[in-house]
């Protein structure tokens, strides 16, 4: 099932498949190891709902629900 | 000299490295970007000395923040012998996709495998064998924090940066290879150092590259036109970047050995994180920490023991005769900040007294004042507040280096947002209560220019190290002559600083200073425990910056001030009776009167240009407001009382009684002087970081008024409170005149891009994303002068600033 990171649920896990979007923010989501093939976990959403947590590449990253909603997965069903 | 450069990721213990390859003490912190700049240092330990240069740390060699610029152009043009390349054993995948970039370039490199000892906690292995066998350039592993595996990585290192390394790449036999290849042997024959690094640089299409080699980005484009892939099309960038990471965890995850069983039991930080960052009790906690450190650091009456009634005189007996003043009163136990401040104090007063005696009737009266009063009475007002703001420090310390103050950024960021910054300007502003100074160099690690300034204008705010005596001095001072708490005062003056920036860049965001919100992607640290080593070197660092600077900068400037207070403009003496005929006295009385809308000017009748002059010595350092007080109070109530030196808060209380200043009065001069032009050492970084010295004279003009419309605001607020209605009527006027022209000025905007075709969505088109920023640039300017010359945006802050002062009353 095709899901954007944003809407996942807090434990989710996906599979990114794409990150959409041009220009620098994307650029950084590339470094930070948000690339294809990449396994991704929403750990948590901070106390005001956003940002969120996730787990990448065996490590934590924080980013915007606006950032994450280009990031595109694969979840299994 | 050889020179080495210390390359990684944020937060991958290269400060660390550094501090133990060269001997020193830069600050090291759990905190992805606490070193924005590059520092020097001398490994000395080799068959020839070595220069060891720190750099900020980087996730990659692509330009998203100035320290990444600053990075990348040290590797590229200043060329150094070798590259430490440190990488986090713990993150293998992240820190090598760095790794695969480094080297591209031709510098020589070494790997050092960084916290081995974490990872193999966790039963997980790397073998820096394998590792080596595959990146082709030495591994070593180490522990920089046990100092353990340093000799080997150097001296494997100082063989390598005597060989040749020529660039190699991951992505040799990738879909990109064939493009690669040309655009290397273009970049190769013309001459450019690093052709591989530069040609796959140009085909990941980075702004910088592409500007530099016109020629072979056009290589890159008509390879592009005629390229597709199943996946990604014809995105170069995508296409580099998986490829890099397949390449990390194919190959080189076999160098890392995990743990049988997949799944780690909770780590004690998994613990600790659920608590801190819980969705209800997040905020909650952050509020009773910071509540906390404060109240450890300068109640007067610790856990309010005293203030429940729990010990009536009892315990003074108890704590004995000479304790009653040092641990506190009959009104309660003071916290460790206070009985270290006291303790300080006992010593110094006797001191002075010691050499008040010895020089009485042995020389001359304007002698023994200028030492009595104009040194050591200053100097000691300053010393006595030392033990307090390294309390303080050492508190910030322990939160940073736990790793818990990235995750303020994390629970805060929908916070800051509302303003239009991200959390990660948390920093800097956090950073801004130690000193404006790293404050606003760790700016750098914003990736937003609109989003540098407004933080570096509003940093001074967050009350500094140096303007702690300020409010410790007067809000003692306060709590002693009319009977409130000093604690409360204290954190209330910290609080209305963050009012009034928050209120500041919420202005300069609407205004001047129009911007998208920049994004938020940052890494947050694995907890753990801080480190007594760094935390001492830490302290020890700041000890010895403040003792410096009280016996330089402060010293000259008190004695400067006891010699203009004690000579008329003819050189002559005059005795303390009559200093108001002196230089200074002159000078203050003639500034005097700007201040009577504050509440300390005119209205302070003979005595009050004391506070006139305090407010302008402390523009060269800040610690000079209350040494001012030092010099001149002994020497004003001297006239009226005894003859000793006097500290801290006694010569507030000597200049209160001497001039009858009302408490508003007091909180305002506070306030004043916290929201007004920093030390000219602040200043200057300012200018620097500021860049335009347009933008610096507009950020000059912008701390007076703030600072004068903030004083009098909290004057006339809390002299008349129904004041607070006009000013709050001023405000919502303010705030819909803003919000008016900013949707006319957006529906003027919008007009034309639509007819541009641009789409509006801030993810929109290439276009639409590099032409905002280039349009609201040109548009700033013209605004930012507006908001100077007219009162449209500091209105609205004096306005808003009495809701600020209402919750400081209570």
């Amino acid at each position: 099932m095709k899901k954007t990171l944003d809407t996942f649920a807090v434990g989710e896990r996906g599979v990114v498949t794409a990150v959409a979007g041009e220009g620098r923010v994307r650029r950084r989501l590339f470094d930070m190891g948000v690339t294809p093939g990449a396994e991704v976990m929403l750990r948590k959403r901070a106390p005001l709902g956003d940002p969120v947590e996730v787990s990448i590449r065996g490590y934590e990253l924080t980013l915007r629900k606006a950032e994450a909603a280009a990031v595109m997965t694969e979840v299994e069903a | 000299m050889i020179r080495f450069a210390l390359a990684g990721n944020p937060n991958s213990g290269k400060t660390t490295l550094f501090n133990n390859l060269t001997g020193a003490t830069a600050h090291v912190g759990n905190w992805p970007g606490v070193t924005v700049e590059k520092r020097e240092g001398v490994y000395k330990k080799c068959a020839e000395p070595i220069a060891i240069v720190d750099l900020p740390g980087i996730y990659s060699l692509s330009p998203y923040t100035p320290e990444e610029v600053i990075a990348r152009n040290y590797i590229l043009d200043e060329k150094p012998d070798l590259i430490v390349n440190i990488v986090d054993a713990t993150n293998l995948e992240r820190n090598l996709y760095l790794t695969t970039q480094i080297l591209e370039t031709d510098v020589p490199m070494v790997v050092a495998l960084n916290m081995m000892d974490a990872l193999e906690k966790n039963g997980d292995k790397i073998d820096a064998h394998v590792l080596e066998d595959l990146l082709a350039v030495p591994v070593v592993p180490i522990s920089a924090l046990r100092e353990k595996g340093l000799k080997e990585l150097m001296d494997r290192a100082y063989v390598a940066c005597k060989r040749r390394r020529d660039g190699v790449s991951v992505l040799g036999s990738s879909r990109l290879a064939s493009v690669i290849n040309d655009v290397q042997k273009l970049l190769r024959d013309a001459g450019v150092p690093s052709p591989l690094f530069h040609a796959i640089k140009l085909v990941e299409n980075d702004e910088i590259e592409v500007k530099d080699h016109p020629e072979a980005h056009k290589v890159v484009e008509s390879y592009k036109a005629g390229f597709d892939d199943d996946v990604f099309g014809n995105d170069f960038e995508a296409i580099v970047a998986d490829e890099r990471y397949k390449y990390i965890s194919s190959h080189f995850s076999k160098a890392l050995v995990k743990k049988s069983g997949e799944k780690h039991a909770l780590t004690r930080s998994d613990k600790a994180d659920k608590v801190l960052t819980h969705r209800i009790w997040g905020i909650p906690i952050f509020a009773v920490i910071m509540f906390a450190v404060f109240h450890l650091t300068f109640a007067e009456d610790f856990l309010y023991l005293g203030a429940m009634g729990a010990l009536k005189g009892e315990w003074v007996s108890l704590a004995g005769k000479w304790g009653e003043g040092i641990f506190g009163s009959s009104d309660g136990i003071s916290s460790p900040g206070v009985i270290l401040f006291n303790l300080l104090d006992s010593i110094t007063a006797s001191i002075s007294d010691a050499i008040a005696t010895g020089m009485e009737g042995t020389t001359s009266a304007w002698a023994q004042g200028l030492v009595v009063d104009g040194i050591f009475g200053g100097l000691f007002a300053v010393l006595s507040f030392l033990p307090q703001i390294l309390v303080l420090f050492m508190f910030f310390s322990i939160l940073e280096d736990t790793g818990y103050m990235a995750r303020v950024a994390f629970i805060l960021d929908r916070i800051f947002r509302r303003f239009g910054l991200s959390g990660r300007a948390f920093m800097p502003m956090i950073m801004g209560f130690g000193c404006s100074i790293p404050a606003m160099v760790n700016t750098r690690t914003l990736a937003d220019d609109k989003e540098r300034t407004a933080t570096i204008r509003v940093i001074p705010f967050f009350s500094c190290g140096a303007k702690l005596p300020i409010l410790v001095a007067i809000a003692g001072a306060i709590a002693q002559m009319f009977g409130s708490s000093a604690d409360a005062i204290t954190f209330g003056m910290y609080v209305l600083g963050i009012v009034v920036a928050i209120i500041s860049v919420l202005v300069m965001r609407n205004t001047t200073m129009r911007g998208e919100t920049p994004p938020f992607i940052m890494e947050l640290p694995a907890y753990h425990a801080p480190q007594a080593k760094a935390l001492g070197l830490h302290l020890w660092d700041k000890t010895k910056h403040f003792i410096k600077k009280a016996f330089t900068i402060i010293l000259v400037s008190t004695i400067a001030i006891w010699l203009f207070s004690h000579f008329t403009w003819g050189w002559k003496y005059v005795p303390d009776e009559q200093m108001d005929v002196s230089i200074l006295a002159g000078l203050g009385q003639f500034i005097q009167p700007l201040f009577t809308p504050l509440g300390f000017g005119s209205q302070l009748g003979a005595a009050g240009w004391v506070f006139a002059v305090a407010a302008i010595t402390g523009l060269i350092a800040k610690e000079n407001v209350i040494g001012t007080f030092g010099t001149l109070a002994a020497c004003l109530v001297a006239g009226f009382e005894a003859d000793e030196a006097l500290e801290g808060v006694d010569s507030v209380q000597a200049m209160i009684a001497a001039t009858g200043i009302s408490t508003a009065g007091l909180i305002s001069f506070i306030a004043f002087n916290m929201t007004t032009i920093p030390c000219f050492a602040a200043v200057a970084t300012a200018k620097a970081e500021l860049g335009s010295s347009k933008v610096f004279r507009s950020t000059l003009v912008f701390w007076l008024i703030v600072s004068y419309i903030v004083g009098t605001v909290v004057y006339l607020v809390g002299e008349w409170w129904w004041t607070v209605f006009i000013f709050l009527a001023a405000a919502a006027g303010a705030i819909a005149g803003i919000v008016m022209y900013n949707k006319k000025r957006d529906a003027a905007k919008l007009a034309p891009a639509a007819a541009a075709g641009e789409g509006s969505s801030p993810r929109g088109s290439e276009s639409a994303d590099d032409a905002p920023a280039d349009k609201s640039e040109s548009a700033a300017d013209p605004a930012e002068d507006a908001a100077c010359d007219s009162d449209g945006a500091s209105d609205a802050e004096s306005a808003e600033q009495a809701p600020g002062r209402e919750e400081e009353e209570k």
